[in-house]
């Protein structure tokens, strides 16, 4: 239980990063920080003490023993658009600093209302 | 049936040939994208003939073993014929509008082709049976959407795009943990699966918790109000037809089709009895504070984007109602939203293509010039107002209905109130923009091309004519086999696995 609230907490610090800090490159950081904190959450998940890899062959029969391999599929997807997602968000950050010459979120306002 | 995948696989496939054909020859991706929308359009209609009917395919032949579902399932029931129908005929019409329109940009070969990804990423959405596949395709929309906002790669649409994606990913890692937990709970992520465990497990902290993450994570997709802070921003610093595009597919299918289907097929209303209350709140928080916005601006596309939030108040403050009325009006003002709000979103288009401009203070007496975009415009402004013989009208009138009827009488009243303040700025930015004098620097201005204005005029007679969709007849094809989904509740998951 306690790895469950473990990764609640780093899906929190995450989540403060984003609403707190004022710089790009830190905000993306957040928002990264959270993508790893619900992928581990995933992993624990389908987890099983003394659980072995989900493979059946003919000397293991029983399948009570296997830990759950979707949410390790499922994982492996996420991590994939993470990527993407934070390859675009960097980019981004990239121009904009080309743009404006900052990464201060305070400075980068030509939008309003 | 075997031709529903072909919804995902086609404009998948034509984004990755467009690309590698647009190469040897410039022009081949005009065609081949717009080949590709059409037979979508075409697809979606064809879909029509199983209204009222539920059909189940298993990718890859992976049927399920004792009513256990564990391949990935294509669900296509009346509900998703509906948006299927709005996602294909409005991506048909903003593909050819972009031929013209997108000139002005360069390097189009990747406009299409992010275009087809988002049409894919939506198509996939809502064909999707299961809940993880839909997480997918709904960040395979996202991602073609935050590039296609910034697709000008102005300081403005940087800006504008850094913050969608911001809060577009934080809506994601929510949903993902939303998801985690949801199979940790239920053990399956097939929605029709899930939702006959929930059944019988009934109401129980854990889903109130999923129920909190999924409520902020799709809000924020649908850009509901206390979430809605990207959509002025975004839609409007977009080319025209991708905004049209946003505010008339992408929040609806995002947004709204998936939390009405999670909370009212999947979870249920009575499993989570606190959901159409939220609905209600949020409802008619976006309709109300959206609405007074929209008057201060002069922006006309800004304008146009916090009409949309207003709208889909609207929309979710009927699903709430929780009555059949109630869906009714929800699913038709959806319909006619997407319609006349796209609509509108390719007049600015043309406004811009003619004037490269978007303040509506610097313009007034276009309609001389431009009459095609005049008419358009007003037709889709007063239908969104509300003004009897258009589609608007029939929708606000059901949605106003359901509510006396689910005895909220004061909401009613709001309801009305804010049409009234929305025909006040829609008029606004009609006479601000079409009437009055000619400004002096426009005075060799003239209509777009005539793809651009052909699917206004198109969009137009679609506004004018989704009325009609009420009749009796008409009605038992499209509408009352939706509403009939969405009464069904959490049956949903006999439905599907035919239990």
């Amino acid at each position: 239980m306690i790895v469950f609230i473990l990764a609640i907490i780093l899906f929190s610090i995450g989540l403060y990063g984003i609403l707190v800090k004022r710089n790009l490159i830190k905000m993306i950081i957040g928002l990264v920080i959270m993508e790893y904190a619900v992928n581990l959450m995933l992993a624990l998940v389908g987890f099983r003490t003394g659980g072995i890899a989900p493979i059946i062959t003919s000397e293991i029969p029983e399948a009570a023993k296997f830990v759950d391999p979707l949410p390790q599929a499922i994982v492996l997807t996420a991590i994939v658009i993470g990527l993407g997602t934070t390859a675009l968000l960097v980019s981004f950050a990239v121009r904009i600093h080309e743009k404006y010459d900052t990464f201060d979120v305070r400075k980068i306002r030509k939008l309003r209302g | 049936m075997n031709l529903l995948p072909l919804f995902v696989v086609v404009p998948l496939g034509t984004a990755f040939i467009t690309l590698i054909i647009s190469k040897l020859w410039d022009r081949s991706a005009d065609w081949l994208a717009n080949i590709a929308t059409i037979f979508l359009m075409g697809l979606a209609i064809y879909c029509l003939r199983f209204t009222g009917q539920t059909i189940t395919y298993f990718a890859g032949g992976w049927e399920p073993v004792e009513g256990i579902p564990f391949g990935i399932a294509i669900v296509v029931d009346s509900l998703t014929i509906v948006m299927l129908l709005i996602v294909n005929i409005v991506g048909f019409g903003v593909n050819i509008y972009s031929i013209n329109y997108m000139s002005h940009y360069t390097d189009k070969p990747k406009y299409y082709t992010l275009f087809l990804l988002m049409m894919a990423g939506l198509n996939g959405v809502l064909i999707s049976g299961d809940l993880f596949n839909l997480f997918v395709f709904l960040e395979i929309t996202a991602i073609a959407s935050y590039a296609l906002v910034a697709f000008g790669i102005g300081s403005e649409e940087l800006e504008a795009s850094f913050k969608y994606q911001i809060l577009g990913g934080t809506a994601s890692a929510l949903i993902l943990l939303g998801l985690a937990l949801f199979y940790f709970m239920t053990g399956t992520l097939n929605l029709a699966d899930a939702s006959q465990i929930i059944n019988q497990i009934g109401t129980n902290p854990a889903l109130v918790f999923i129920s909190i993450l999924f409520l902020v994570g799709f809000g924020l997709k649908a850009a509901l109000m206390p979430f809605h802070s990207w959509l002025p921003d975004a839609h409007p610093s977009a080319p025209a037809p991708i905004s049209a595009m946003l505010s008339g597919v992408v929040i609806k299918v995002l947004g709204v089709y998936t939390l009405v289907r999670l909370f009212i097929n999947v979870f249920g209303f009575n499993n989570v009895p606190f959901i159409p209350t939220i609905f209600i709140i949020l409802g008619v928080l976006s309709m109300v504070v959206s609405a007074y916005l929209a008057l201060g601006q002069n922006d006309y596309k800004r304008l146009l984007a916090y009409s949309s939030i207003s709208q889909i108040g609207y929309v979710m403050f009927a699903f709430g109602l929780g009555t059949p009325l109630g869906f009714l009006g929800g699913i038709f003002h959806l319909l006619n939203h997407a319609a006349s709000k796209s609509l509108l979103f390719l007049n600015s288009g043309a406004i811009v293509y003619a004037t490269d401009n978007r303040d509506m203070t610097k313009m007034g007496g276009l309609s001389t010039k431009m009459p095609v975009t005049s008419y358009t415009s007003l037709v889709g402004s007063l239908s969104i107002s509300g003004i009897p013989p258009l589609g608007g009208f029939w929708s606000k009138l059901v949605i106003i209905i359901a509510a006396v009827q689910a005895k909220h009488y004061i909401l009613s009243g709001v309801a009305i109130l804010i049409s009234i303040v929305t025909l006040v700025y829609y008029l606004k930015s009609q006479r601000l923009a079409f009437w009055g004098t000619l400004n002096d620097i426009y005075k060799n201005i003239k209509e777009g091309p005539f793809g651009m204005s052909f699917i206004c005029i198109l969009l137009a007679l679609l506004s004018i004519g989704m009325g009609l969709l009420l009749l009796p007849s008409l009605r038992s094809l499209l509408l009352d086999p939706a509403v009939d989904v969405l009464k069904n509740g959490i049956d949903y998951g006999k439905t599907v696995l035919g239990g």
